[in-house]
C-alpha cells in the first residue's frame, strides 16, 4: 500500500522535473528549504572532509613531546570520521527528501538521459556558457546541464566516498564490525586495500574540481542577474 | 613414508619423549594459536588418536623463501612439525628421494589417501604457452598441480605468489602466472601471504588442521581469520605516534631515532592484513618497523605494482605518465581553475560590451 504510494509519487515527480520550468513562488522556496538547510550541512561536512582527508593522506608536520601528551592526528581522524557521518546521514535524509520533497528535490538523483529535449537543453546550455546565445533557458540550479554536472560529478562521487569510506573505517573498525559487514564487499572488487584508499583520494579530487564549477557558476549567475537588473 | 595409523603421540613416545612434555608441548601449541585453556587437551586428544595427515608439498614458481620461512618456525619447532605432526609425503626441496622414485610418491599419495591430503603449494603455475615457463618432472607444472588438487582435500596456498601472484605475475607477467584460486576453483582453497608468510602462521596452520581436523575461519580473502584479521597497522607498537601525528620525515632525522611513525616515509601497515605487528620473527625477534623501516604490505595483492615502497599514495600508470592521485587531482583542480578564472574574464568583458543589450532584457523574469 505504502509501496505503491511512493512509487505512484515517484512517477508525478520524474514527470514534473521533465516538465517546463515554473515560475518561483512562495511555495517553491517553502519545500526547498530543507534542501537548502541540506545543502550547507553537506558543504560544511565536505569541506571539512576535504581539508582533514588531504591532511590524512599526507601526514601533519611531527610534534614534539611524547606520544602520550598528544593526539593530534587522531583528533584528526575523528573530525574525518565525524564528518563522514554527517555527510552520509545528510544523504539518506536528502535521498528520503527527494522522494516525499517536490519535483526539484529529484533532480540530482534523476536524469533521463534517453530524452531528446534533454539534450537539446544540454546543447542550448553550453551555448550560454560559450557566450553565443544570450539568455538560458532555465535559471541556474534548474538548468539541463546543471543537473549533468550534479548527477555526474557531485552525487555518484559521494555515493562513491561513502561507500569507500565506510569500507576503510570498516578496516580500522575490525571485520566484526557493520561497517565491514556491511561495506566489505568493497575489497573484493579492490582486495588490496591500498587500492581503495588511491580511489577515495582521487575522489577528494572530483569534489574539488566539483565545487570550483559549482562556486563559480553560482557566483556568475548571481553577479549576471544583479547586473541585469542594474 | 609414515604409516598411515602412526599417530603423532605414537611417534614422540617412540623418541622417547616424556608424556609431561608431551602435554607441555600442546599447552604451548593452545596458547600460541590464541586458544582457551581447554584446547590444550583437545589438541593432545586429537594428536593421541588421529593419524599423522598426508601432506603433498608442490613448487610452482617461487624462490623458497616460504619453504625456507617454514624451517625456522619456533612455536612448535618446526622438527616436530615436519617430522610428528605432519607427514610430509612429498616436498622435492627437502626429501630424500628424487626421479622417478619421487615422482612415484605423488601417485601412490594420490591413490592412497583419496581425499584425505593437504596440498600444500608453494609458487604459482604459469598459464602462457601451456605452462611451459615452469616444468616439473618433464610436465607443464599447471598440469601436475591439476591432477593433485583434483583428489585433494584442501589446498594451501603458500605465500604472496600461491595466494595473489607476487613478483612473476606482476606487470607485464610475461609467463602468464596466475595464482592457484585462479587456475583450481572446485577446492577449498587456504592464502597464506606473506613473502615469505611467518614461519608461525605456516606452522600454526598445519597445527590446526591436524589437530582439529578441519580448515581454520576463513576471512573475505580465503586468508585464515586468526592470523590475517588484524592489519600491521592495528597492532604496531608505533601507533600511538601515528595517534599523535609524531612521523619520521627523514630516513635519517631525530625522528627516525625516536622511532616515531613511518606513515609518512611510506609504510604500507595501514593496508596491509598479517600477524608481522603481533608475532614478529625470527621466533619473536623483530619485524621490519621494528628495525626502522616501513611495511612494504608484501602480503596484500599486487604488491609490487602499487608504485614505490616509499610513497604512501600509489602511482598511477593508466595517464600515462607515472602519478600519483595527489598530483592527478591537483593538476585537474588547476586546469579548471585556469579555465573558471578564464571564463569569469570573458563574461566580464561581455557585461561590459553589452550592457546596452542587457537592459532591453530587464523586464523579462529569469
Amino acid at each position: 500500500m505504502f509501496g505503491n504510494d511512493i512509487r505512484d509519487r515517484a512517477r508525478k515527480l520524474f514527470a514534473a522535473v521533465d516538465a517546463k520550468p515554473t515560475e518561483w513562488s512562495i511555495g517553491i522556496a517553502i519545500s526547498y528549504a530543507p534542501v537548502r538547510l541540506w545543502h550547507w550541512v553537506n558543504a560544511a561536512a565536505i569541506l571539512m572532509l576535504s581539508l582533514t582527508g588531504y591532511v590524512i593522506g599526507t601526514g601533519t608536520p611531527a610534534m614534539s613531546g611524547e606520544a602520550s601528551g598528544n593526539f593530534v592526528f587522531g583528533y584528526i581522524r575523528f573530525a574525518h570520521f565525524s564528518a563522514g557521518y554527517v555527510l552520509s546521514i545528510g544523504f539518506l535524509l536528502r535521498i528520503y527528501w527527494a522522494l516525499i520533497g517536490n519535483a526539484h528535490a529529484m533532480q540530482i538523483f534523476w536524469v533521463p538521459l534517453w530524452r531528446k529535449c534533454l539534450w537539446r537543453e544540454v546543447y542550448h546550455e553550453i551555448r550560454w556558457y560559450a557566450f553565443l546565445t544570450v539568455e538560458p533557458e532555465r535559471p541556474v540550479g534548474r538548468n539541463r546541464l546543471a543537473q549533468l554536472a550534479m548527477f555526474f560529478m557531485f552525487t555518484q562521487t559521494i555515493t562513491f566516498m561513502v561507500v569507500t569510506g565506510f569500507a576503510l573505517y570498516g578496516q580500522g573498525a575490525d571485520t566484526d564490525s557493520w561497517q565491514y559487514k556491511l561495506f566489505g564487499w568493497v575489497f573484493s572488487i579492490w582486495p588490496n586495500s591500498q587500492d581503495v584508499h588511491t580511489w577515495h583520494h582521487l575522489g577528494l579530487w572530483v569534489i574539488v574540481t566539483f565545487a570550483l564549477v559549482h562556486i563559480y557558476a553560482v557566483v556568475r549567475e548571481d553577479s549576471w542577474r544583479a547586473g541585469a537588473s542594474l | 613414508m609414515g604409516g598411515a595409523t602412526e599417530t603423532f603421540y605414537s611417534v614422540i613416545r617412540r623418541q622417547g619423549m616424556t608424556r609431561r612434555s608431551f602435554h607441555k608441548f600442546c599447552s604451548l601449541t593452545a596458547a600460541s594459536l590464541g586458544l582457551g585453556p581447554l584446547a590444550a587437551s583437545s589438541i593432545a586428544n586429537a594428536l593421541e588418536t588421529k593419524p599423522r595427515l598426508p601432506v603433498i608439498w608442490l613448487h610452482g614458481l617461487e624462490c623458497t623463501c616460504c619453504s625456507e620461512s617454514f624451517i625456522r618456525s619456533a612455536h612448535p619447532l618446526i622438527k616436530d612439525a615436519l617430522l610428528s605432526m605432519i607427514s610430509l609425503d612429498y616436498d622435492d626441496t627437502i626429501m630424500a628421494a628424487a626421479g622417478h622414485q619421487a615422482e612415484a610418491i605423488l601417485e601412490e599419495t594420490r591413490a592412497k589417501y583419496r581425499g584425505r591430503y593437504v596440498l600444500a603449494v608453494e609458487g604459482n603455475p604459469p598459464l602462457n604457452e601451456g605452462g611451459m615457463f615452469c616444468i616439473d618432472g618433464g610436465k607443464p607444472f599447471v598440469e601436475k598441480l591439476r591432477s593433485m588438487a583434483e583428489e585433494s582435500m584442501a589446498i594451501i596456498a603458500w605465500g604472496t605468489c600461491a595466494s595473489w601472484g607476487c613478483v612473476q605475475a606482476a606487470k607485464p607477467n610475461p609467463t602468464g602466472a596466475a595464482p592457484i584460486d585462479k587456475v583450481i576453483t572446485n577446492k577449498p582453497i587456504i592464502k597464506v601471504p606473506g613473502c615469505p608468510p611467518i614461519a608461525e602462521v605456516m606452522s600454526g596452520l598445519v597445527t590446526f588442521i591436524t589437530t582439529f581436523g578441519k580448515l581454520p575461519e576463513l576471512d573475505r580473502q580465503g586468508r585464515p581469520s586468526m592470523f590475517y584479521s588484524e592489519r600491521i597497522h592495528d597492532k604496531c607498537y608505533r601507533r600511538s605516534h601515528f595517534d599523535a601525528g609524531q612521523f619520521v620525515e627523514e630516513w635519517d632525522d631525530k625522528y627516525a631515532r625516536k622511532g616515531y611513525c613511518l606513515y609518512k616515509m611510506g609504510c604500507k601497515g595501514p593496508t596491509t592484513y598479517n600477524a608481522c605487528s603481533a608475532l614478529r620473527w625470527n621466533g619473536g625477534v623483530s619485524f621490519p618497523i621494528q628495525s626502522g623501516h616501513g611495511c612494504f604490505g608484501c602480503s596484500e595483492d599486487g604488491f609490487w605494482d602499487k608504485g614505490s615502497f616509499y610513497d604512501r599514495l600509489t602511482t598511477i600508470k593508466q595517464f600515462g605518465i607515472e602519478e600519483n592521485a595527489d598530483q592527478i587531482g591537483l593538476a585537474a583542480a588547476g586546469v579548471v581553475g585556469l579555465t573558471v578564472a578564464a571564463h569569469a574574464a570573458v563574461t566580464a568583458v561581455k557585461r561590459l560590451t553589452h550592457k546596452p543589450d542587457r537592459a532591453a532584457h530587464k523586464s523579462k523574469p529569469s
